[in-house]
């Protein structure tokens, strides 16, 4: 079973004067192979923070594991290959579509709803959620063994957002994959999680699924 | 032909037309009528300095004086390549890697001329060597500044597509590619554009200077040449070395990219409170 253990993991980028970004505590937990974990709490807690830190592109402290290997093991492009962010906003570096996908054949293209002639497009005439959606597939096409996603629906209508959620259900199923999924949208979290997390002062704290107390604090 | 020598009344003419411009300046309120008339007393008063300097270097030839100079003609340049920077690396690397890579192309492609091309007796004759080496370094320092300020710009602009390369497993070298490629070529422009137009568009100031000192045209000419292909070389390789190193800087071991190692270069002009409402 392909686990995603977090040991310790704290970002400690810093901002121009030297000052660390994040004062949360750092984290441990694990997810499971086709587990799924989401993750809420308030803006600048530290969520997005918390998977550069996973895909090592800020500098941090800790140690990952992945299926019993550690991060610090492998090259940092292996483990990013293998454990794969994709950001809120999307981002290309080329005009065109197909080579963010290296030429070769985009996987799940229906699935998200689209059709093989939008490939020809050039990117800037794409909206914000065919972007997004792309940049899903972009980074399913490489075949990750684990997944750390952040808001990957926001810029989703309703039909987008279920695609998007019932796709990486599948994927995260199929390929025994760990998946992070940070979300505002606590309904979003019930739907795709596993189990929840939440940032609160700066701790993570898991909010227990039939505690209403708890399941009230969170959509409060 | 031997050559006219001027006197201070043919400078003080040509400094009026400076003061003249100034005047036009700021009766347009352009805003640059000071700056013209600091930087034309500077101008004045740096290359009469260089002229007492090199008339003293000319007359006690010694390798250890004009490797003293050459080290402060570099030092000096290498502090204009950091201020033109409008993002700058935090720590030596921010005075180090614009002044190192003028350091390894100036010098080397100077001392290639010297002791190969021109054969100067000896070898370090300040009256070959400190002219040779003001225009390499002019000119290298240029290339530098504008490849190191377009590498460190466009990496700001486009991070977020550099970290989605990274995202997608791709090595910091491939991640920057695009951009040092740009860089580079940015640096090397306008040597390329220079050796066009010389002789058609523009008479190359070097060739001038030997022209109105009496030297035979055909043999101004090929000077020119051999400068102009100097130029180049210390120019191309030094913004390859400086973009290359630039570049590198700007990830760490773990092929991460590491803004957090620009500086704001400019300082940010804070609005003035008002005494009054």
């Amino acid at each position: 079973m392909t686990a995603l253990r977090l040991v310790d993991i704290r970002n400690d980028a810093v901002n121009e004067n030297g000052e660390r970004v994040v004062t949360a505590d750092p984290v441990n937990f694990t997810v499971a192979g086709g587990e799924c974990i989401g993750v809420s709490g308030a803006s600048g807690t530290g969520k997005t923070l918390l998977l550069r830190a996973i895909a090592d592109l800020d500098p941090n402290s800790g140690e990952v594991y992945l299926d019993g290997t550690a991060r610090s093991q492998i090259s940092a492009p292996e483990w990013r290959a293998r454990v794969a962010y994709v950001p809120a906003e999307s981002a290309w570096w080329d005009e065109r579509l197909s080579p963010h996908f290296h030429g070769r054949r985009v996987k799940h293209l229906q699935r998200l709803g689209f059709d093989s002639r939008i490939l020809s497009a050039p990117i800037s005439r794409l909206s914000t959620g065919e972007r997004q959606r792309f940049a899903i597939l972009r980074t399913l096409n490489a075949t990750p063994a684990a997944l750390l996603l952040d808001e990957p629906t926001a810029s989703l209508d309703s039909t987008n957002r279920e695609r998007v959620e019932r796709l990486i259900k599948d994927y995260s199923k199929t390929h025994d994959a760990p998946v992070i999924w940070i979300s505002h949208d606590t309904r979003q979290i019930r739907r795709v999680a596993d189990r929840h997390l939440r940032f609160h002062k700066g701790r993570l704290r898991e909010v227990l699924r039939r505690s209403r107390k708890t399941a009230k604090d969170v959509s409060a | 032909m031997s050559l006219i020598a001027l006197n201070h009344v043919d400078l003080g003419l040509a400094a009026i037309l400076v003061l003249l411009l100034a005047g036009l300046s700021y009766v347009l309120s352009l805003g640059i009528g000071n700056s013209l008339l600091i930087a034309g007393a500077r101008t004045t008063v740096q290359l009469l300095l260089i002229g007492l300097v090199l008339k003293a270097l000319f007359s006690n030839v010694h390798l250890a004086w004009v490797t003293g100079l050459a080290l402060i003609m570099l030092l000096a340049a290498g502090r204009e390549v950091m201020v033109r920077q409008k993002r700058r690396f935090t720590g030596v690397w921010g005075y180090g890697l614009g002044t190192l890579s003028m350091f390894v192309s100036s010098f080397a492609v100077t001392v290639l001329a010297l002791t190969v091309i021109v054969k100067p007796e000896p070898w370090y004759a300040p009256q070959y060597a400190i002219p040779l080496l003001g225009m390499l370094l002019g000119n290298t320092m240029n290339g530098i500044s504008l490849g190191l300020d377009r590498l460190k710009d466009a990496a700001w602009q486009k991070r977020n597509a550099i970290e989605a390369r990274l995202c997608m497993g791709e090595e910091w070298r491939w991640a920057i590619a695009d951009i040092r490629r740009d860089s580079m070529r940015v640096g090397m422009i306008p040597m390329v554009n220079a050796m066009a137009a010389a002789g058609i568009v523009s008479l190359p100031g070097m060739m001038t200077g030997q022209i109105l000192a009496g030297a035979p045209p055909l043999e101004a000419v090929k000077y020119q040449i051999l400068v102009m292909f100097l130029i180049t070389a210390g120019t191309g390789f030094g913004t390859v070395a400086a973009v290359s190193l630039g570049a590198r800087r700007l990830f760490d071991e773990r092929h991460r990219l590491r803004l957090d190692r620009l500086r704001t270069g400019r300082k940010r002009r804070r609005p003035r409170k008002k005494t009054r409402g």
